[in-house]
């Protein structure tokens, strides 16, 4: 939007046309209490029980465009939809948990290690299942070519890690604090520090990619991405617990978070399935 | 299993930002370009402006040519010759991606084989699932889905014979928005 808005300007000579398009460039970039207004208004009208994101968010500008409009189509799933691709050991390497063993020093910041399980809806661990994350480093910069953050890039530290979850659904990362980081959704827009996972369960059907944040973020209720989730509840679920048990004497600090695929796959009774 | 199903755990936007992190190298060929029965599937994500999304991921998980599920890992490591019936492919600039495949065939008897896609996108705050159906298939009625649909939007969830290959667009919204889904839950 900023980027259409200064253009608007060009063929027109006067120092008015240049304040009009200053102005234009002011209203097209909705100020944080704008934002936190419309986000308060969603809120008061919202159920106290939606679990899930809104996929129609307007105070997340970019979900404007990118929404569909029709409810989606329930179906029941079939047979290729109730399994989910397998990983092994042939496509991860054991060291790519730790985020900071991927260079030849160590990446500045708050060397911290995240652990946790992989549920499905009724409990049980999801085994031997793949889990990716990526993040920002510590300074809140991210090492991808479209990140114009004016913070510096740290030469030890890549910020993706890869691991497969244990028998009981575990898995465990080393990595660094990742720093929160500005975008242009509107002006003097932060993100909370998060990192970024995605997850596998079962079943196709339960595909997640979701942000992990961190406890007691200032920048929760300014954040419209984090937001989009109306329910408080619900919310809480993406933040992180410190875990003293976790945390390593001299070494590091320790968080504990939990992840709850939707349903199961395994108590499907699917009928013609191929053998 | 008794007691209270566990709440969900919800999504988030995938960002802009994981184009270090998920796509990889041999992620679009779930078998190699020589393979005989290879077909090529294309298209583009747009938005509701009809503008190119050129920061989606797709993944696709089908059956092999003979309707079979895979039980094998090497998906991200692939070895050339074993299908391990999933792949993921970015959206480049232009809003397009491509991936290698065989056109799986039908897991149930009778109906029409798909290939069960997700897709992901800045801007789009949680996962979208829908299917790509092949083309020129008499049993259409056949599936469920497809003879739930309206006639005007059935056609969003069959691809196209291009250029002896398949095109699939996504519209994200607007005119010819693609068929979303979301999956039903048996009782537990
Ligand atoms: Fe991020």
């Amino acid at each position: 939007m900023v980027e259409r808005s200064a253009t608007a300007g060009v063929g027109t000579a006067s120092s008015d046309a240049a304040a009009a398009t200053q102005a234009e460039i002011s209203a097209e970039m909705a100020t944080q209490a704008e934002i936190s207004a419309e986000m308060a208004a969603i809120e008061r009208d919202s159920r106290p029980d939606e679990p899930q994101p809104r996929l129609a968010y307007p105070p997340y500008r970019s979900s404007i465009l990118r929404h569909p409009t029709m409810a989606p189509h329930r179906v029941d799933p079939e047979a290729v939809e109730l399994l989910a691709p397998v990983f092994g050991d042939r496509d991860v390497d054991p060291l790519d948990a730790d985020l900071t063993v991927q260079h030849d020093g160590q990446p500045i910041g708050e060397r911290i290690v995240v652990t946790g399980r992989v549920l499905d809806g009724d409990g049980r661990p999801v085994a031997g299942q793949l889990v990716e994350i990526w993040q920002a480093n510590a300074a809140g910069r991210y090492r991808h070519q479209r990140d114009q953050h004016a913070a510096p890039l740290d030469p030890n530290f890549t910020g993706t890690g890869r691991c497969l979850t244990g028998p009981d659904g575990g898995y465990r990362f080393t990595t660094i604090k990742p720093g929160p980081y500005p975008w242009l959704n509107h002006h003097n827009a932060w993100r909370p520090a998060h990192l970024h996972f995605s997850l596998f369960g079962t079943a196709f059907t339960q595909r997640l990619i979701t942000q992990l944040y961190f406890p007691g973020d200032p920048l929760f209720a300014l954040d419209p991405i984090y937001r989009s989730i109306t329910d408080q509840r619900a919310r809480d679920r993406l933040v992180a617990a410190y875990d003293h048990d976790v945390t390593r004497h001299q070494w590091c600090t320790g968080y504990r978070w939990d992840i709850v695929l939707t349903g199961t796959g395994r108590t499907w009774t699917e009928q013609g399935a191929h053998p | 299993m008794t007691g209270a199903p566990l709440a969900a755990t919800p999504g988030q936007t995938i960002g802009p930002f994981f184009g270090d992190a998920l796509p990889y190298d041999g992620g679009e060929h779930l078998v190699p370009s020589d393979h005989p029965d290879a077909v090529r599937l294309t298209g583009r994500v747009l938005d509701g402006d009809g503008e190119p999304v050129p920061d989606a991921l797709l993944e696709i998980w089908q059956a092999d040519g003979l309707g079979r599920l895979a039980r094998h890992p090497g998906s991200l490591r692939r070895d050339g010759h074993t299908f391990t019936g999933w792949g993921r492919a970015a959206t480049d600039g232009t809003g397009r991606y491509g991936f290698t495949t065989v056109p799986p065939g039908p897991t149930v008897e009778g109906r029409p084989p798909f290939i069960a896609m997700t897709v992901f996108a800045r801007g789009l705050l949680d996962r979208l699932f829908t299917r790509v159906y092949l083309p020129g298939r008499e049993d259409y009625a056949a599936d469920p889905l497809l003879a739930a649909l309206p006639e005007n939007r059935r056609h969003t969830l069959i691809a196209v014979p291009q250029d002896s290959g398949l095109c699939f667009d996504l519209r994200l919204q607007g005119e010819d928005e693609t068929v979303f889904l979301s999956y039903r839950e048996r009782s537990r």
